[in-house]
């Protein structure tokens, strides 16, 4: 920080009224006075609203209603159950006829989950529950106060702002933003000049919970009433001060305002904060005051309706969820004045055409413009770029839009982000000074889709290839386990076989001993009759009986029963001397053993 | 309601488009060329004439070759302004043919060949005058002493036919009319300071000659004060920035201020060299060529500064009078390496080092 001025200095600039400046900018024809000439007026009840769940940047809330439910105006639709969700409440009392897809306040033109209430024309209050006298309360009350109202920034962004305000870094300068240096749009302008008691009590609430040394609430000096207001709500406390910017879009970029009022920079990675900094949009104030005094949650906003193909242009207090068709009804929208319908939401710098006037009013619409045939003609194909580089002259951020468009437009994305592509605010300034008409922004948006889109396919490939090796090691895991569980039973059956070929021994030695038995039992009989037949028999067991351990159980089995016939012959032979009949029989008795 | 008409941010454009810029540089050319026609005679405007519609006629065929919307590149201006700035350049009296070779050669060579408006490398107008120049040296140097025609009663007539037929209609040729009552020729005060220092005069011997005094002398000075009041006039309106101009006639003075006070007797003071030859058109009107300049601030000052500093170097101790020509073309080449090494710091960012630490690049 030490580039930059510190407190001190900064508040004698400020004193003295010599303000810093940021780097190029333009000086766009304004063209407010379309619209700031009245007070803001208040819409008719619209018969049908559109609400987005997601109005904001972050995650939905939970849909906490059904269709066919009755609610009441300001019941909440939705939950905010996350830090990063932002509740949206009924903006009329009426019937939930629909939970569905509807056409989206986006440039895509895509549409996106809504809630569709019908009005009943009744306008039934929900029952708010204010905060009672919220310098008692804890920071936490407060700051639940204004999430569960549904405040999210209002100048553009639409950040939550109980995210913002949430805040544990110590805070220098709490900066108000009122430049609103769009042309055509003068929504804040007018907010300014009717509420700024009310926007004074919104910035009190800030004043509370962040407790900064200093609140600076800026204005441009093309909206000296504005100026004047405020100054008059804001002269009782003596930390704020009420500071006229010159003149130059875009100054009501957070970074550039940052960079007038105190000459520092957030850096490229960074937020605010970083340099002692937080900024809240006039708009946004108002809607805390609601929200912390009445309870209110944020269920309308003033819109500028402005362009010379409206007959009565002028700034609405418009309910959330409005289709644009009713706004354009009621500022008396002539479509012969334009030679193509053409609706932009926002200003002429940053602002989107519209695809439908379905499109719903949403938390960040401040304007409505809808230009004359010749107003803001509509360019025609681009010129070859005369590398004037006016683009670099206009740029607030000192980028070089030439050298990014040359890139962006070959799809050499990693130049274009090495001229710092992703620090492009997209304020159209370059485009807007080119002779050559470029649409530089357009390049840029779509660089950047490129490569945000690159990104996440690189990251589904990484994941991918992490899925993969995954599974590889996994299939790996499985064959090693499978091996060691086939080995494991292999040895198991080994063992086992072991084990068997013990019982066949058992066997053999039964048989053996069966043999033995039968020969002790022969050589009994044989000692009446002695015969040569009957020694054999004899050896022969005796044999196969010592062969037996080394040899396999069949042989042995094969042997002992041959020596059992040879012992039973002998029998028989014996006993034929009785009975010489069946030498068959015995025959047979010798093959049976082997089938035993 | 029909269909809604899609279109991408910004809505709200400035009005002054490519053909615009081009035309406002080229009539904050009309007070020196006034001028210029004051001392010099019609033959100025004739040369103008001849290049533009070379220039005019060789883009359109070109174009029309490369199968493009030939309307619209003719609109745009620029080859009328190359022609403009060339014409500008060339001796009132020098023969037809120099001019259309000329300006054939910064349109379809020095421009379309590289690609068009936008892609040319070097200032069309300044490439053609420095291929003219070597070829054609004697054509190229023919300039007669402002106001001196009108002492010789030259007509608008004489000069056309001087300029189609090399003669007057009395028969005179350049030669002739460039040799004065004393029989000396009759040059630039560039080319005669030159001239009589290598002939050993020193400087102040060689301005009080009567060729740089009285009328002649402030001929050249008026001259390159218009051209500074149409210079100005553009960066007013903002068609210019005064970093190249104001860079590079500080530099250009500097140099000369140094070289003058080390020896004044060889070396001419800066206010000579100011409001003679090409300084002050080169610095408003050619080197601004955005197409071949610098594009950041900061490489504006160095391109221009460069330039004026070659400029006195080249006047100095080159073999050529003046000099702009060369000292544009040169710094001409160098611009793709001054814009990779002035990028300016980005918002939020740090002091940059990463132009040197990323080695590839344009």
């Amino acid at each position: 920080m030490s580039m930059f001025a510190d407190y001190d200095q900064i508040m004698e600039r400020i004193a003295t009224q010599r303000l810093w400046d940021f780097p190029g900018g333009v000086h766009p024809v304004e063209r407010k006075s379309l619209s700031n000439q009245e007070s803001i007026a208040r819409l008719p009840l619209p018969e049908l609203v559109h609400i987005p769940v997601k109005q904001h940047i972050g995650v939905n809330g939970e849909i906490i209603v059904n269709v066919g439910d009755k609610v009441l105006r300001g019941q909440p639709l939705s939950s905010s159950d996350n830090a990063f969700s932002v509740p949206v409440h009924a903006s009329v009392s009426g019937e939930i006829i629909a939970i569905d897809e509807h056409v989206a306040a986006h440039p895509s033109g895509l549409k996106e989950l809504t809630i569709s209430i019908r009005s009943d024309g009744q306008d039934t209050p929900f029952n708010y529950e204010p905060l009672s006298d919220y310098s008692t309360r804890s920071k936490a009350e407060i700051i639940s106060a204004i999430c569960k109202a549904g405040i999210s920034g209002m100048g553009g962004a639409g950040f939550p702002t109980h995210l913002k305000s949430n805040n544990v870094k110590p805070i220098e300068f709490l900066i108000i933003n009122g430049i609103e240096c769009e042309p055509y749009i003068t929504a804040d302008d007018r907010l300014m000049r009717e509420h700024a008691w009310q926007i004074r009590q919104g910035i009190d609430i800030l004043n509370h919970l962040l407790q900064p040394k200093q609140v600076l609430v800026a204005v441009e000096d093309n909206k000296p009433e504005a100026l004047k207001t405020l100054s008059i709500a804001c002269q009782q406390e003596d930390h704020y001060q009420v500071v006229s910017v010159p003149t130059k879009y875009p100054a009501g970029g957070e970074k550039q305002l940052i960079q007038v009022l105190t000459s520092r920079e957030v850096p490229s990675d960074g937020l605010p904060v970083d340099v002692g900094c937080l900024m809240y949009n006039v708009g946004t104030c108002y809607a805390i005051a609601d929200a912390v005094i009445e309870g209110k949650p944020l269920i309308e906003r003033v819109v500028t309706v402005t362009g010379e193909a409206l007959a009565k242009p002028r700034n609405v207090w418009a309910r959330i969820g409005t289709p644009v068709k009713d706004l354009l009804t009621f500022a008396e929208y002539d479509p012969n004045k334009q030679s193509y319908p053409r609706i932009i939401m926002g200003g002429p710098m940053m602002g989107f055409t519209l695809s439908s006037v379905q499109v719903p009013v949403v938390k960040i619409t401040n304007c409505l413009l809808v230009p004359a045939h010749k107003e803001l003609p509509l360019v025609e194909d681009e010129r070859a770029c005369i590398r004037c580089s006016a683009c670099a002259d206009a740029c607030p951020v000192s980028l070089l839009p030439q050298q990014m468009f040359w890139h962006s437009k070959a799809k050499e994305y990693e130049k274009a982000q090495e001229y710092n592509l992703f620090d492009c605010i997209e304020c159209g300034a370059c485009a807007y000074v080119c002779p050559s008409e470029i649409p530089l922004v357009h390049y840029y948006r779509k660089a950047k889709a490129d490569i945000r889109q690159q990104q996440i396919e690189k990251e589904k490939a990484e994941k991918a290839r992490i899925r993969f090796e995954a599974r590889k090691a996994r299939l790996q895991r499985e064959k090693e386990e499978r091996e060691e569980k086939h080995r494991k039973a292999a040895e198991a059956r080994k063992q086992a076989m072991n084990k068997d070929g013990g019982v066949a021994q058992d066997k053999i030695a039964a048989a053996l001993e069966r043999a033995k038995a039968k020969k002790a039992a022969a050589q009994a009989k044989a000692q009446t009759s002695p015969d040569e037949a009957k020694k054999q028999a004899q050896s022969v067991p005796a044999a196969s009986a010592t062969i037996v351990t080394s040899q396999d159980d069949k042989q042995a089995k094969v042997a002992a029963a041959i020596a059992r016939a040879k012992a039973k012959k002998q029998e028989r032979a014996k006993q034929q001397e009785s009975a010489p009949a069946s030498q068959e029989t015995s025959a047979k008795k010798v093959d049976k053993p082997s089938n035993e | 309601m029909s269909k809604l008409k899609v279109a991408s941010s910004p809505h709200h454009h400035n009005q002054r488009d490519t053909g615009q810029v081009m035309r406002l540089v080229a009539y904050a050319c009309i007070p020196g060329i006034m001028l210029q026609t004051w001392y010099f005679g019609v033959g100025v405007l004739i040369q103008i004439a001849l290049c533009m519609l070379t220039a005019i006629v060789t883009e359109a065929l070109i174009v029309e070759l490369r199968k493009k919307n030939t309307e619209r590149v003719i609109k745009d201006s620029s080859a009328a302004l190359a022609g403009l700035l060339l014409g500008i350049c060339l001796p009132p009296l020098a023969p037809w043919w120099i001019a259309v070779i000329g300006s054939f050669f910064a349109i379809a060579i020095v421009k379309q060949a590289y690609g068009g408006l936008g892609f040319n490398m070097f200032n069309p107008a300044m490439a053609a005058y420095v291929m003219l120049l070597i070829s054609f040296p004697v054509q190229m140097t023919s300039w007669l002493p402002p106001i001196s025609l009108a002492e010789l009663n030259f007509s608008i007539l004489d000069a056309i036919y001087t300029v189609f037929t090399g003669f007057t209609i009395d028969g005179y040729s350049i030669e002739q009319l460039r040799v004065g009552a004393d029989g000396v020729s009759m040059a630039t005060p560039l080319d005669h300071v030159k001239t009589s220092l290598v002939e050993g005069y020193t400087v102040q011997e060689a301005l009080q000659t009567p060729i740089m005094s009285g009328a002649w002398g402030l001929g050249w000075a008026q001259i390159a004060i218009a051209y500074l009041v149409g210079g100005i006039a553009l960066i007013k309106l903002n068609v210019i920035n005064w970093h190249i101009p104001g860079s590079m006639i500080l530099a250009a003075m500097l140099t000369a201020l140094i070289l003058h006070l080390a020896d004044s007797s060889q070396y001419a003071s800066p206010a000579f060299h100011f409001l003679n030859g090409s300084l002050v058109i080169g610095a408003f009107f050619i080197a601004t060529d955005p197409v071949s300049a610098a594009t950041t601030n900061k490489g504006r000052l160095i391109f221009g500064a460069s330039i004026g500093v070659w400029i006195i170097i080249i006047r100095t101790w080159g073999s050529y009078p003046d000099a702009v020509a060369f000292a544009v073309i040169l710094m001409n080449m160098a611009v793709p390496l001054i814009d990779y090494y002035t990028r300016p710091r980005t918002y939020g960012h740090k002091l940059k080092t990463s132009a040197i630490n990323n080695s590839e690049d344009d």
